[in-house]
């Protein structure tokens, strides 16, 4: 008789929390409103990241095409995995002294984990956070890329007034 | 206990065979590899095979300053991101005896809390999904992308925010961080009555982890099980309560202890966790100061004086140790991790002996594993 009680009531129980679980799903499925489902690949259009979203690391230029980095080599040093290398070439200014400036700012994108450290250790300010985040490519060499635009000159230091 | 050890305990008998669960089993949650001994459906023994994601994180820390050391520790316990960061911080702040500004200590406690409400919610839903309930996945991510969003709106990543850096933190916080965060609070609040009656209150569930994988506390001491699954055995051993850190000891939270040690129980502490840390949550915005620097100062180079340090923290799946060496170097000479799920995990033999093949599901679920932590 025990046994026979026991067994309905396990029933009852099971019917029980089996409707508590369903009221729960009912109700969204009954509000869809809460619907937090972002449709990525059609939203691109409207998809804004975050200011500090680390997509990629990028070299800033001005309007004149124009950078801040003068090719010191800091953010090689800092960088722990190796993904930076730095380039450089060696010109004559106008008084004909020789003068070392950047060639290339060459970055792995493939070897990058995002630490920022490239970013802080910088003591000019050249680089700052892209935030293109697209990032799949079907060739491994398309993700080493040259920071620095071509054609690019480093930014003059205003004289101090 | 070694694999002889093991084998030798128990004969194999002729009827018996060797299944191996993993390295690509979904309910492994990563590359862990089970050997499991069966007769029918019942469990003679499991032996874990691990080592498939093993990167030698310990020994590429030799190689590296103490700054660069933090992006490396982000990689091991991949929930716990900011608590692993934190441990190297402290191990390397107490080295040299810094100060570090009490904003940054609330922060630090602030994004210690949210994390482990990440983790645990990432865990619900996974845990969850082991027993076959898919529904709690859906509503544990939908809850987590709220965290994930805080995260990115200051840390400009998700989940491997390299935010800490010895003294301080990277940045200051985004100017909406407080209020972001408790909006979270309150919103996450009215959810919890449906994450108990979607599963806590189901009888299936009930069924399936309620006398479960028994813990005893001998046996979460002698396997060194801490965290949430060696507090369902009623194992006190939050390092936040037993060796206060950071601005732990200022605050009013209770350990949450339970003495059945089945994997209900693991389960239950969970989810009080959760409620525990938002009331933190609410006690630390209340109490953080809302300006000051965000980085004490720090030489460039950081040089540890010669002698062994250690640190311990409390992630979401146990104590994390960080063992230093330091010779008067930039470089560490040694670097070792006491990771929590490396102990978890070896419980599980003993706790899934004589019980179904189902059963050791639920409870490497209930012991909330994560393999790149194990193998680093």
């Amino acid at each position: 008789m025990n046994s026979v009680f026991k067994y309905f009531a396990d029933i009852v129980s099971g019917v029980r929390s089996l409707c508590a679980g369903m009221r729960v799903t009912g109700k969204y499925f009954l509000s869809p409103g809460e619907i937090v489902t972002e449709q990525y690949p059609e939203n691109r259009a409207t998809l804004k990241m975050e200011d500090r979203f680390k997509g990629e690391v990028i070299m800033t230029h001005d309007e004149n095409n124009q950078h801040n980095c003068n090719g010191c080599g800091i953010c090689e040093l800092n960088c722990p995995n190796g993904a930076i290398e730095i380039i450089t070439k060696k010109e004559a200014d106008e008084t004909g002294k020789l003068v070392r400036s950047i060639d290339k700012h060459v970055y792995h994108l493939s070897m990058c984990t995002f630490c920022e450290l490239c970013i802080k250790s910088c003591p000019s300010n050249a680089l700052e956070w892209g935030q293109n985040f697209e990032h799949a490519v079907f060739d491994r060499s398309k993700l080493t890329k040259v920071l620095n635009q071509p054609g690019s000159t480093i930014k003059k230091k205003e004289a101090k007034s | 206990m070694s694999k002889d050890v093991i084998k030798n305990i128990i004969v194999k008998d002729d009827e018996d065979y060797i299944i191996n669960m993993g390295p690509q089993h979904p309910s492994t949650h990563g590359v862990l590899r089970l050997e499991v001994c069966l007769n029918g459906e019942i469990v003679k023994y499991v032996i874990p095979h691990i080592g498939y994601i093993h990167r030698g994180i310990e020994k590429m820390c030799e190689a590296d300053t103490y700054k660069q050391i933090i992006h490396l520790t982000d990689r091991m316990d991949y929930l716990s991101a900011h608590m692993n960061n934190e441990a190297v911080c402290l191990a390397v702040e107490n080295a040299l005896q810094v100060e570090v500004p009490e904003r940054v200590q609330y922060i630090r406690a602030i994004l210690d809390e949210l994390n482990r409400l990440a983790s645990h919610q990432l865990w619900w839903s996974a845990f969850g999904m082991d027993l076959g309930a898919l529904t709690t996945f859906f509503y544990g991510l939908r809850d987590r992308e709220k965290i994930l969003a805080i995260f990115e709106e200051s840390f400009g990543s998700r989940l491997l925010h390299s935010f800490n850096t010895p003294g301080g933190l990277m940045h200051d916080v985004h100017p909406n961080f407080q209020k972001h965060i408790l909006e979270f609070v309150k919103y996450f609040r009215k959810k919890l009555p449906d994450y108990k009656n979607l599963l806590t209150d189901n009888v299936i569930f009930h069924n399936r982890t309620k006398g479960v994988g028994v813990m005893s506390p001998e046996t979460a001491i002698a396997f060194g099980v801490t965290g949430p699954s060696g507090r369902g055995s009623g194992f006190a051993c939050d390092v936040r309560k037993v060796a206060p850190y950071g601005v732990y000891d200022q605050l009013d939270f209770k350990q949450v202890l339970y003495s059945e040690g089945d994997s209900f129980a693991r389960y239950q502490v969970r989810m009080d966790e959760m409620e525990e840390s938002l009331n933190l949550l609410e006690q630390l915005v209340a109490k953080m100061p809302s300006e000051g620097d965000f980085t004490a100062k720090m030489k460039p180079i950081i040089k540890l004086p010669e002698g062994e340090y250690y640190e311990r923290v409390e992630t979401a799946r146990g104590e994390l140790g960080v063992f230093i060496v330091s010779k008067g170097e930039k470089y560490p000479y040694r670097m070792r991790f006491r990771s929590p799920n490396f102990s978890n995990l070896f419980v599980l033999n003993t706790l899934s002996k004589g019980l179904k093949i189902a059963d050791l599901v639920a409870i490497s679920g209930s012991l909330d594993l994560v393999l790149p932590d194990i193998d680093r």
